[in-house]
């Protein structure tokens, strides 16, 4: 009998090492966060070009993390990218209405993020809104296409 | 000519009983009703080869992790993108290493035993005794071994994925001096938790049901002599391994080859 109390206790600590093993790699690894939805809000910008830009994207302000990307589409009125941002709930109604959105790439070889820079505008952005003042992606061919042609004509 | 024809069809036919006999076999044994003495039996070999595996599980997880880090800095230097460490270890580790190597080490380790034991049995023809007193040997010796092989694979692959990415923490950050922040942030900004783990977890449990299901059908289905119980052990390792591969490979383009 006490032999089989001890191997239940190894079993019950084996299960648990499993669980709390989860739980780790949950939080720790995978930077699961048990968010509110209505801790987000919900902007939009429309970009000529977004380059590689992929779903999930971080969204920064001044290099720090405030959002992501939820959702990359084609705006079937302009013919070009429409993408949906998810802010943090504490910027609503504290960013300008002529806020610019701006493809950035990190480091050389790194993934592309939306870095926003805040204007002036006195009335604030707030949930469903469409940032107008964006810039797309640096697309390297166009920018040797653009200089050979300086080139040429020089 | 006609002989070697006819050899071959035999073959055939023997696989493809061996197949049907198997499934089955599954099937029967996987209902099992359990009750207070099949929690108990369960429970044994939980401990048998769940807790008895953690060691060798564990030690493996640790050196591979510690070595995905000092190989992927070496080559991520070259780049200056040793930020990305934390990221190559992490996704690594969960996409492909845990479950796979998790399940090598435990049909060597758990399979092969399971095997010989349930061999045993056979060769000295307990299986048969238990069926004249009435109690049948799927349910009592089958089925909680298929269920604790099945429950301990996946709880085993965590601890792996767990070790490992401390050692590739203690080796990447402790040694060579990445910085953490970029070691843990890198991780969790690009390890999705469904996508990453989860799928990991999926792989973990289809192997964990293929290993003990060849291990423990192996060793009900061999011929029982001396020679039966060593061939059967070793035909356990060399399937299970072959078909952890193999099912790795078309469960990885599955889950992360982008056709959907």
């Amino acid at each position: 009998m006490k032999r089989s109390k001890t191997m239940e206790l190894g079993v019950g600590l084996f299960m648990l090492a499993g669980i709390l093993g989860l739980l780790f790699l949950g939080l720790r690894v995978s930077g699961l966060t048990f968010n509110m939805p209505g801790d987000t809000f919900r902007l939009e910008a429309n970009f000529a070009n977004i380059g590689s830009l992929k779903p999930r994207a971080r969204v920064t302000m001044s290099g720090v993390t405030v959002g992501r990307v939820t959702a990359i589409e084609l705006d079937r009125d302009w013919y070009d990218a429409r993408v949906i941002l998810e802010l943090d709930a504490e910027l609503e109604g504290k960013l300008a209405r002529d806020t610019t959105a701006a493809i950035l790439t990190a480091g050389l070889l790194g993934e592309q993020y939306i870095g926003l820079t805040v204007g002036g505008d006195p009335e604030m952005l707030v949930n469903g809104d469409t940032i107008r003042d964006t810039q797309s992606a640096l697309v390297l061919e166009e920018l040797i296409q653009q200089f050979v042609s300086n080139m040429v004509s020089d | 000519m006609i002989a070697h024809i006819l050899n071959l069809g035999r073959r055939g036919c023997d696989v493809l009983e061996a197949l049907g006999r198997s499934g089955l076999f599954l099937a029967q044994s996987a209902v099992g009703v359990p009750s207070r003495e099949g929690w108990y039996l369960w429970l044994r070999q939980m401990h048998f080869v769940g807790v008895l595996s953690i060691a060798i599980v564990l030690v493996s997880g640790l050196f591979i992790g510690m070595v995905l880090a000092l190989q992927g800095y070496t080559i991520l230097v070259d780049f200056g993108a040793e930020q990305a460490l934390g990221q190559m270890v992490a996704l690594s580790l969960l996409r492909e290493l845990s479950p796979v190597v998790a399940a090598l080490l435990f049909a060597g380790r758990a399979g092969s035993a399971l095997t010989a034991e349930i061999g045993l049995m056979k060769a000295t023809e307990q299986l048969t005794s238990m069926e004249m007193i009435g109690v049948d040997p799927l349910r009592r010796v089958v089925a909680p071994r298929l269920w604790a092989g099945f429950v301990a694979l996946p709880l085993l692959t965590i601890g792996f994925s767990v070790v490992g990415i401390y050692g590739g923490y203690l080796v990447g950050v402790e040694w060579l001096g990445v910085f953490e922040g970029s070691y843990w942030g890198g991780m969790q900004s690009s390890v999705a938790f469904i996508g990453d783990v989860g799928n990991g977890m999926i792989k973990s449990m289809v192997f964990a049901l293929v290993v003990t299901w060849i291990a423990v059908f192996q060793g009900y289905d061999l011929v029982p002599t001396a020679e039966g119980i060593s061939r059967a052990t070793t035909r356990t390792v060399v399937y299970s391994s072959l078909a952890v591969l193999g099912l790795d490979f078309v469960l990885t383009a599955v889950m992360f080859g982008g056709f959907s």
